[in-house]
């Protein structure tokens, strides 16, 4: 069908618990979305067919929105007639645990890193990295591709025209193994190698019996240049090929759409790239859920994806707690908590996913985890998006895999847009809560916009947007993207009883002082040219105490002056109370007098 | 259909207590083997029914490294062959020249058989002796079905509880019961050497001192209603981060049919373990709260039937439905639902939620999201 004839769109996304349906409608010329609907998801017993979700979805579609999608024999009516059927219908999918791959490489820091790369970007979990440089023992290597049955392998290691032998090596440990896939018993294992081209032969004659081999370029051709395209295009492939059609009902739903099934993390990944080369800025987002937090960014039109396999709000809660450890919860939380008490508290939700906080210092509570969860997550993100390592630099005749080309792409005070997205973020009932959050975990520097994803349809606009960009371009900004507004926030530890910022805007001098946080109202949709004077010794972009004009938008926060330095500057635990209640009454994050009541 | 969809994700699936129940048991081999049953044959819990033996620890060296020669040169010096027997430090390969005045060894890494050697790279993979591995039935009852070489099913008529959180694997024993009511906490003292092998129902709260003791005599598990967090911990040695559990040798399996803190078990679970108490039971603690969902469980064999099987869980929210109310600020407590409303409520939170009202059984009435509750059915 041609895009132009293309009016009601039906997209889905099949999670790991609900399947999200969205009805899109071309209304004078403009995409928007229409309405959503949802149901559990139904890869796992009893059920074992994804389609049961997604008809229940679609049929919720239908009674909301009083349109027929599905036909007697419960398929989909396309192209679209008078009050019935749709004109595409399009699906991405993470049930049954997503796309599970392991990944081998020469050096940990160096090929197997450019792997890793390769597979999350195209939306897997890594489970596990192996290298000769891991510290395992042979057999510990060869136990560990025999327990974890990913769902596939990424081969990685050596140069173009470099050494053969290593790489053979480390394949014939795979040969040794004889790993099974996780789908499919009496499949092999699907297999990317993506190493020294020379190796190809020697490859093909180890694994030719053990796994179902597939060849493309070398993802690190040399040490100074990284080609993750085709490795990750074969990943999809290979994700298409045989872990989806393994996936109980998945042959329907790979019949039923108009487009390829992407895995909802490549999707999102996609979505995020497109937006920042079409307005040319630096993006970063979250989604945070209950077991996993993804992160995606470009900067400088470099995309990275990162998922902290077990960062999470519900089912991995209590890893939140472990890794951030109790003191770093606490001190988000206003009232006095008795930690044993706190720790209890937390793990209950893990044994408990699904339930909800009630109170609102429940509330606080899980609003203090997800932003240490947040917060680990970006950490993970920034040592894993960096330059290459092992790069040869002129003038330097040996290269140092340990120092070379480490610094991270991330950097905060270019930043441009931070989009949150999961429960934690997009349904906290109120959305300064989300922006509060996000500045505090990830403590945007100088002028960075905030939005949050209103109903997270970023997975289906992003397979969307393979078919059609623009009626996705167009659904992102007006129904997907909730505006919060902009952080203005100077780098550096500001002088006590100093201004750590003075925002020149129209005839308003707003100065905030150190350690303070003050919201000003600017509504969606409104722009302002503005001037930051960082105080002394701090930076708002231009340098130490340089200042700045930009432009800065509003949204349904408004902006959040920040004076609480980069990086954040936290309370004495003494002062930790009425610190938190300052800032949080500022923000008007919590309902009345409520703050420091545990009721 | 929307509402008993939206009905059905509302709340918590409800953990099982069962008094009779027909239940089927996968046991699988890790590789395939034999089996040492045939269907209708009536096995015991401890009895082994199937066995096989897993490859051995893997050891690699590079042959062509030691040596010092091209992968292609290392064939002439081999002193061994694939498929040959080898000893931890034995020479695999020798090379000599200038009439044995230069000479080189590459030895073994390991014991056990020369797999293969790689001409391409000159790398050499001893395969250490294959691990036994033998299968208990696990419940006492009669093979259902066989996959043969693979797996077996065991079919049991019993009693089942399963707990919201286990640590350890599977354990066997008497069924002791220490605590008098689901809501007593027991004392170390409670616990003496006539209770190694047995598992034991420690009521409401497990705390350190408890489990230290129980070690100590050598209970064989512990059922109990909560423990604090930082107890599991420490006997974990380590926080625990996701629920995924049952590979843990702790000496001794803990199964905790609430949560973390100090929480009465249900009454009904406690009922249900007192009335077999005496009884062999098998347990196991595994648990994953994941996709996949596997809660630990306590299993007691029913000498006698009375086909009267306990009823699945209906999973239906109705006015006058028992349930229990699984978060903050009601945690623990019981009681009636008196109304659900249809529409979404705001709540405290400030968030818009399905709820319900309910009489508490202490009298009080209260609104709590759908989601915070776990039905009682029986």
């Amino acid at each position: 069908m041609n895009p132009e004839d293309i009016r009601l769109i039906l997209a889905t996304d099949c999670g790991s618990t609900t399947t999200k349906a969205i009805l899109i409608e071309r209304v004078g010329g403009e995409f928007r979305l229409r309405l959503r609907g949802e149901a559990p998801t139904t890869v796992e017993a009893p059920y074992e067919d994804v389609i049961v979700g997604v008809r229940n979805a679609v049929t919720e579609v239908e009674e909301l929105s009083g349109r027929r999608i599905l036909d007697e024999q419960g398929n989909i009516i396309r192209p679209a007639r008078d009050a019935e059927g749709v004109d595409i219908y399009l699906s991405t999918s993470s049930a049954g645990g997503g796309l599970q791959v392991m990944v081998m490489g020469l050096v940990r820091r160096m090929t197997a890193e450019s792997a890793q790369r390769a597979a999350l970007g195209a939306g897997a979990i890594v489970m596990d990295v192996l290298s000769l440089d891991d510290g395992w023992e042979t057999y510990e290597r060869i136990q560990r591709m025999r327990q974890l049955r990913p769902d596939m392998l990424l081969i990685s290691g050596g140069v173009d025209g470099g050494e053969v032998s290593r790489v053979v090596e480390m394949v014939e440990l795979v040969g040794a193994a004889k790993p099974q896939a996780r789908l499919g018993r009496q499949f092999q294992l699907p297999c990317i190698f993506a190493g020294n081209v020379q190796a190809r032969p020697l490859v093909e004659e180890v694994l030719q019996d053990v796994a179902a081999l597939r060849i493309v370029d070398n993802l690190r051709p040399n040490m100074d240049r990284e080609n993750l395209g085709p490795s990750r295009q074969a990943i999809q492939e290979e994700f298409l090929r045989h872990v989806m059609s393994h996936a109980p009902g998945y042959d329907r739903l790979l019949a039923w759409v108009d487009a390829e099934v992407m895995p909802t993390p490549a999707a999102v990944g996609k979505l995020v790239q497109q937006v920042a080369d079409a307005h040319q800025i630096n993006v970063l987002g979250v989604d945070i859920g209950g077991a996993t937090t993804d992160v995606f960014s470009v900067f400088d039109g470099q995309f990275t994806r990162t998922v902290s396999a077990n960062l999470g709000m519900s089912y991995s809660i209590s890893n939140v707690l472990a890794e951030a450890g109790l003191d770093n919860i606490l001190r988000w939380l206003p009232e006095e908590v008795h930690p044993a008490q706190l720790s209890d508290q937390i793990r209950n939700k893990m044994l408990r996913p699904t339930t909800i906080p009630q109170s609102p210092y429940g509330l606080r509570v899980e609003q203090a985890v997800a932003r240490e969860a947040l917060r680990l997550a970006l950490e993970q993100h920034k040592a894993l998006a960096t330059g290459l390592k092992g790069m040869r630099r002129e003038r330097v005749v040996s290269f140092d895999q340990q120092h070379l080309g480490e610094a991270s792409l991330i950097d905060m005070m270019k930043l441009d847009l931070l989009i949150g997205s999961g429960g934690v973020l997009s349904h906290a009932p109120r959305r300064n809560q989300a922006a509060l959050m996000m500045i505090d975990a990830f403590e945007p520097r100088g002028v960075t916009r905030l939005a949050v994803d209103s109903i997270f349809m970023m997975p289906q606009l992003g397979v969307l947007s393979q078919v059609h960009p623009q009626a996705a371009e167009q659904v992102f900004w007006r129904d997907c993207l909730i505006p919060l507004g902009t952080c203005l926030a100077p780098a550096g530890t500001p002088r006590a009883g100093q201004a750590a910022l003075t925002l020149e805007m129209k005839e308003q001098t707003l100065p905030v002082a150190a350690g303070e946080i003050q919201l000003v109202p600017l509504a969606e949709g409104e722009k302002r040219q503005v001037t930051l004077h960082p105080g002394r010794g701090l930076d708002v972009g231009e340098g130490p105490g340089k200042s700045r004009t930009a432009e800065i938008e509003g949204g349904v926060t408004g902006l959040v002056l920040d004076g609480r330095g980069r990086p954040l500057v936290h309370p004495a635990p003494a002062d930790r109370a009425p610190t938190l209640t300052r800032w949080f009454g500022e923000m008007g994050m919590y309902p009345g007098e409520e703050v420091g009541n545990r009721g | 259909m929307a509402e008993a969809r939206a009905a059905g994700t509302a709340y918590t699936p409800t953990l099982l207590i069962a008094a009779e129940t027909t239940i089927q048991r996968e046991r699988r081999l890790p590789l395939s083997g034999e089996l040492h049953v045939a269907v209708g044959d009536s096995v015991a819990a401890e009895q082994v029914v199937a066995a096989t033996a897993l490859p051995g620890r893997v050891s690699a060296v590079n042959l062509a490294r030691e040596l010092n020669l091209p992968p292609g040169e290392v064939e002439r010096w081999l002193l061994k062959r694939p498929g040959d027997t080898v000893e931890y430090n034995e020479p695999l390969a020798e090379y000599k020249a200038f009439f044995g005045f230069f000479r080189s060894q590459a030895l073994s890494p390991a014991s056990g058989t020369l797999e293969a050697i790689s001409v391409v790279t000159g790398q050499a993979l001893i395969r250490g002796e294959s691990i036994p591995v033998e299968l208990k039935a696990y419940v006492s009852g009669t093979v259902a079905e066989v996959q043969e070489g693979e797996a077996l099913t065991i079919e049991c008529t019993c009693a089942l509880v399963q707990g919201i959180l286990g640590v350890g694997g599977e354990a066997y024993g008497q069924l002791a019961m220490l605590a008098h009511r689901p809501e007593e906490t027991i004392l170390p003292t409670a616990l003496t050497p006539e209770h190694g092998g047995k598992i034991v129902v420690a009521g409401a709260h497990l705390d350190w001192a408890v489990l230290e003791r129980a070690r100590e005599v050598g209970v064989s598990a512990v059922v109990a209603g909560a423990m604090r967090a930082s107890d599991l911990d420490r006997l974990l040695g380590a926080p625990l981060g996701v629920a995924i559990t049952g590979h843990e040798d702790l000496g001794l399996t803990v199964v905790l049919t609430e949560g973390f803190g100090e929480i009465p078990m249900a009454g009904e679970t406690f009922d249900l373990l007192n009335a077999h108490a005496g009884q062999e039971a098998s347990l196991n603690g595994a648990t994953q709260i994941r996709a996949g969902v596997l809660r630990p469980e306590v299993i007691v064999p029913l000498r006698e039937k009375t086909g009267r099987e306990t009823p699945p869980p209906s999973g239906r929210l109705e006015v006058g439905s028992r349930v229990r109310v699984v978060r903050e600020p009601y945690f623990g407590e019981l009681g009636t639902v008196t109304a659900l409303p249809p529409q979404p409520q705001v709540i405290p939170t400030e968030a818009t939620v399905r709820v319900l009202q309910a009489k508490l059984d202490n009298g009080e009435e209260v609104t709590v999201p759908r989601a915070n509750v776990e039905l009682i059915e029986r």
